[in-house]
């Protein structure tokens, strides 16, 4: 695609036609632009240059501020207190400060992708060279980086090609990240578009992620029969020696499972892991298994199963050296970003490193190569784990009963508890012999230990839920579909159709982290109900673990029960974070194949046709992170609305349109120029809802679109109607807003909505060919005749 | 725990913080004074068990007694209808952001509101939503209802106990009565 950083010098060349001496020529990069597709005009776009389609959202999508502090601190200005939306010493507002954290968790949350793709390159060009191909999928996916391709306007080829890609990214982050500081962006609404910026270039720096570990390591490649693995507590085998991995950066897993294989000891150590380092090291060896989303981490380490803890880089507890050491299981962290405290030993005989972890010498090391890690971690484990005989901390029942004794029922507990969980209950239920509350908090617990750090008697309330709830989570044995990687061309050519004129009602993707309100069970049920409605469900990360975990009458496991196909009423994994992109990329690729739009640097053109015309819905029920945040903001800039749970308040910001104000919903339909009224579709871009039933009403209608036919917008209505219907008892009060002609309305419920539609006065209106942008009207007002 | 203390520990406000309601009668003073009241419903409400009856069949008596307009966020509203009450219904962000609007004109048309009351939701949840009103909303006095204190309302109930709740509940309701 793109040649950088050539040097050529030439100290002396004679011709016929001149001597030359010390000629020297330097180019910082040559972009090479083939025929077949042509650059659009934004690619490598700087802050501003996607500005204007920013505002055009931001003015539909307002900015509803929940403040979740009211002070300032980042300078010694400070505290300035910004109540009732003053301005601090430096002349910020409230509103501009919300706006200004947001970009700063955005920039954290896309600086900690763009960081890993950075190593993950690197590590894999060390490893496989510079020329290694980009391959997602072969000759099923030849638009292999549509994110990449749509954002810089290049194509990647091989693992070096990546690396022009990255460096754009840092220079954007650092750009981002400097807006951030005192006294530089003023307008909250600029800071917004600079939340979008950071979310774009997110999706940029995922992507150039999963495309190396795909390519080098590979992982699935766009395969939607993807194997099937083993998810949940109860599938690692504790007879065994077990290592655990946690976190995002995979290399250091892989060099566990390779020196397994290289030294024939596959089967005989078990290698499980946390978060997404557990979805990538199993599309890499499908025998790994997956524990369980982040939030697991204390009940599978203080269990005492692990014999080995290694841990890489990101959603890892920060505390985990001190878990580890309860149960006397070394810990090898393997990022630098990650350290622990620990002594670097990666320059060290790995035989001496193993002896001092078990013989107990240090808690742990800091190895900061993958293929050490591997040895030392298989031959601790194989030595350590006779020796350690699962030692663990969950306490006796008996230990819980007298400990639940010495609760004072202050509810220091409860109110430390993210989830309010009724824990002094539970604490007065066991100290009288009965263990049932404890074991039904296990189910909401998001196991963050606060309650235990709250507790004046020291009580370890966390150990004492898990003991609780043992058998249940013994019993805990699931499925989920390995990370499939992208979507193949052909895929999109088949459902683009039916997405784009609403046949499909909508893409739905549950994505994200594990800071569930009611559990993770609710991702389950959320994700059966769309793909049994023959919506198109895609899960990646957190989200896709917690997804599996439900069994049907017959032990079925909804990975089990829906294909892997993206088509209707499929449920699909993508993969690790990481592999987000995967998703955009289906949305962008619906407009660059089947829509046949132009790809390359061409953002706001491909942005407007997915807001208008793809009915796609990201939901992040369990969002904690930063990361998180600069995942949503990366889908907002390209027109996905995404819903979060109601933990999701606390990002402290959402972009909500305003349904009764109908100025706001009108587009230009590119056939006449004319401005039409389009109902708010979708209604919001960011909406954090109170309960999952109100999260599903909320799914269905958010999957409208301005472009749908008269077909599809009757199906997306009936799904919309029969969920109000069921979850709030009655006929939603706005279906005026989205019925355009008589044709939109469900045949089966025609006599009650056109009823509806009198009482409301309701007009029939045009279904125009959407667009908010001018440039794209192909035959202008005056132009008529 | 003082009584300013919110009920989620390190859900720390300031420095303009809601002053605490040691009398019920506040809230019925509150209302009487207000021209455009407002009464806004998250689902707890269908959950909270106040002994003889639920915090949801309380409302739509305090609803009843005092014509104030309510709005059930979330799916609670099939809770109300299933009990004959027909409220109005908007998700708790749509209407928190109606609310902080100095333009919007209300579920009648007739102008923006002076009262929110506020009961049922998540305790963070509302914290925020009142977070949103106390800053963008000077027009408007927030009463939290809850039995927990709400730091960013202009009154709140302190932390209180389910029996103590109650009877300041019923304080409300006996005032609104017109009792002693």
């Amino acid at each position: 695609m793109s040649i950088k950083n050539v040097r050529l010098k030439i100290d002396e060349l004679k011709t016929r036609m001149a001597l030359i001496k010390n000629l020297q020529l330097s180019i910082g990069r040559v972009t090479e632009e083939t025929p077949e597709e042509p650059l659009g005009p934004t690619p490598f776009p700087s802050l501003t240059t996607l500005r204007e389609w920013d505002m055009k959202l931001l003015k539909r999508y307002k900015p509803y501020y929940l403040p979740f502090c009211d002070v300032c601190c980042l300078c010694t200005f400070g505290k300035c207190d910004l109540t009732g939306n003053k301005r601090g010493a430096c002349g910020l507002n409230m509103s501009a400060q919300q706006s200004r954290m947001v970009l700063l968790a955005c920039c954290i949350g896309a600086a900690t992708h763009i960081g890993h793709a950075r190593h993950l390159v690197e590590h894999l060009i060390e490893k496989f060279g510079r020329m290694h191909p980009v391959d997602v999928g072969g000759v099923n996916v030849e638009v292999e980086a549509p994110v990449t391709r749509l954002v810089c306007g290049v194509k990647p080829k091989t693992l070096g090609d990546l690396e022009v890609v990255l460096d754009y990214l840092e220079n954007q982050l650092t750009h981002l990240l400097s807006i951030t500081h005192t006294g530089q962006e003023g307008n909250n609404l600029d800071f917004e578009s600079k939340v979008f910026h950071a979310g774009m270039i997110d999706q940029v720096g995922m992507e150039v992620a999963d495309l190396a570990q795909i390519s080098a390591y590979g992982f699935p490649k766009a395969d939607p029969e993807a194997p099937l693995i083993d998810l949940g507590f109860g599938v690692v085998d504790i007879n065994k020696p077990v290592i655990l991995c946690i976190g995002h950066n995979v290399p250091p897993a892989i060099g566990i499972v390779d020196y397994l294989t290289e030294n024939g000891l596959q089967g005989e150590v078990e290698v499980c892991g946390l978060c997404c380092t557990a979805h990538d090291v199993t599309r890499y060896n499908p025998k790994a298994k997956i524990v369980g989303p982040i939030s697991w981490q204390l009940r599978f380490v203080r269990s005492g199963v692990p014999d080995v803890v290694v841990v890489d880089e990101q959603c890892i507890r920060t505390d985990i050296l001190l878990e580890a050491q309860k149960v006397k299981a070394p810990l090898i962290a393997a990022s630098e970003k990650n350290c622990q405290g620990l002594e670097d030993r990666t320059n060290d005989d790995p035989d001496k490193i193993v002896e001092d972890l078990v013989n107990e010498r240090v808690p742990g090391v800091l190895i900061l190569d993958p293929e050490k890690v591997g040895e030392v971690a298989v031959k601790v484990a194989l030595k350590l784990a006779p020796k350690r005989k699962k030692f663990k901390v969950i306490p006796e029942v008996k230990d819980v009963i007298e400990g639940a004794k010495r609760c004072r029922q202050c509810y220091r507990c409860t109110r430390a508890c993210p989830n309010n969980l009724p824990i002094p209950e539970a604490m007065k239920m066991a100290a009288e012999g009965n263990l049932d509350k404890l074991n039904e908090i296990y189910d909401e617990c998001i196991g963050c230990i606060r309650c235990e750090h709250a507790c004046p008697e020291d009580l370890p309330i966390h150990s004492f839920i898990v003991k609780a709830a043992e058998k249940k989570m013994k019993n805990e044995t699931f499925k989920v579909r390995a990370g499939r990687g992208a979507i193949q061309d052909i895929e999109i050519r088949e459902v683009g159709g039916p997405i784009v004129l609403g046949e499909i009602p909508g893409v739905i993707a549950f994505v994200g982290c594990a800071n569930y309100p009611k559990g993770g069970r609710e991702i389950a049920e959320m994700a059966m109900e769309f793909a049994k409605r023959r919506y198109i469900v895609v899960t990646s990360g957190c989200a896709a673990m917690s997804a599996g975990t439900y069994k049907d009458e017959d032990g079925k496991t909804p990975y089990e029960i829906f294909p892997g196909y993206f088509d209707a009423g499929g449920l699909l994994n993508v993969g690790s974070c990481v592999s987000n992109p995967h998703i955009a990329g289906a949305a962008i690729k619906i407009a660059s194949i089947f829509a046949k739009r132009k790809l390359m640097g061409n953002y706001e053109e491909i942005a407007d046709y997915v807001l208008n015309r793809v009915g796609a819905v990201g939901v992040a029920w369990g969002a904690m992170s930063q990361k998180a945040a600069s995942i949503a903001s990366g889908f907002w800039r390209l027109g996905v609305p995404v819903v979060v749970g109601p933990h999701g308040i606390k990002y402290r910001r959402m972009l909500l349109g305003r349904a009764d104000k109908e100025e706001d919903w009108y587009v230009y339909d590119a056939r006449t120029g004319e401005k039409v009224y389009v109902g708010p579709a979708p209604e919001h871009l960011f909406y954090a809802a109170e309960t999952k039933e109100e999260a599903m009403v909320m799914i269905a209608k958010l999957c409208m679109r301005p472009n749908d036919t008269t077909k599809g917008r009757a199906i997306k209505l009936t799904h919309y109607i029969d969920l109000h219907k069921r979850l709030y008892g009655t006929m939603p009060e706005d279906i005026h807003l989205f019925v355009r002609t008589l044709a939109d309305v469900p045949i089966t419920m025609k006599d009650e909505i056109v009823k509806i539609l009198e009482e409301k006065g309701w007009k029939e209106r045009p279904i125009p060919d959407p667009t908010l942008l001018p440039r794209l009207i192909r035959k202008r007002k005056e132009e008529q005749p | 725990m003082s009584m300013g203390d919110p009920w989620q520990t390190a859900e720390i406000p300031g420095p303009k913080k809601a002053l605490v309601m040691t009398k019920p009668e506040i809230v019925t003073a509150m209302i009487k004074r207000a021209k455009r009241p407002i009464l806004i419903v998250g689902h707890r409400a269908a959950e909270i068990d106040l002994g003889e009856e639920l915090l949801i069949d309380y409302l739509i008596r305090f609803a009843k007694k005092t014509g104030i307009p309510v709005v059930a966020t979330a799916h609670i509203l099939g809770e109300f209808l299933k009990r004959g009450f027909k409220p109005a219904h908007m998700p708790a962000v749509n209407i928190g952001s109606r609310l902080a609007d100095p333009e919007w004109q209300g579920l009648d048309g007739k102008g923006q509101y002076d009262l929110v009351l506020l009961v049922g939701m998540q305790y963070y949840f509302e914290w925020l939503i009142l977070s949103s009103l106390k800053h963008y909303a000077p027009y408007l006095k927030t009463i939290s209802l809850d039995n927990v204190y709400q730091p960013h309302a202009s009154w709140s109930f302190p932390n209180l106990s389910m029996g103590k709740w109650k009877e300041a509940l019923n304080v409300v309701m006996q005032k609104l009565e017109g009792g002693t």
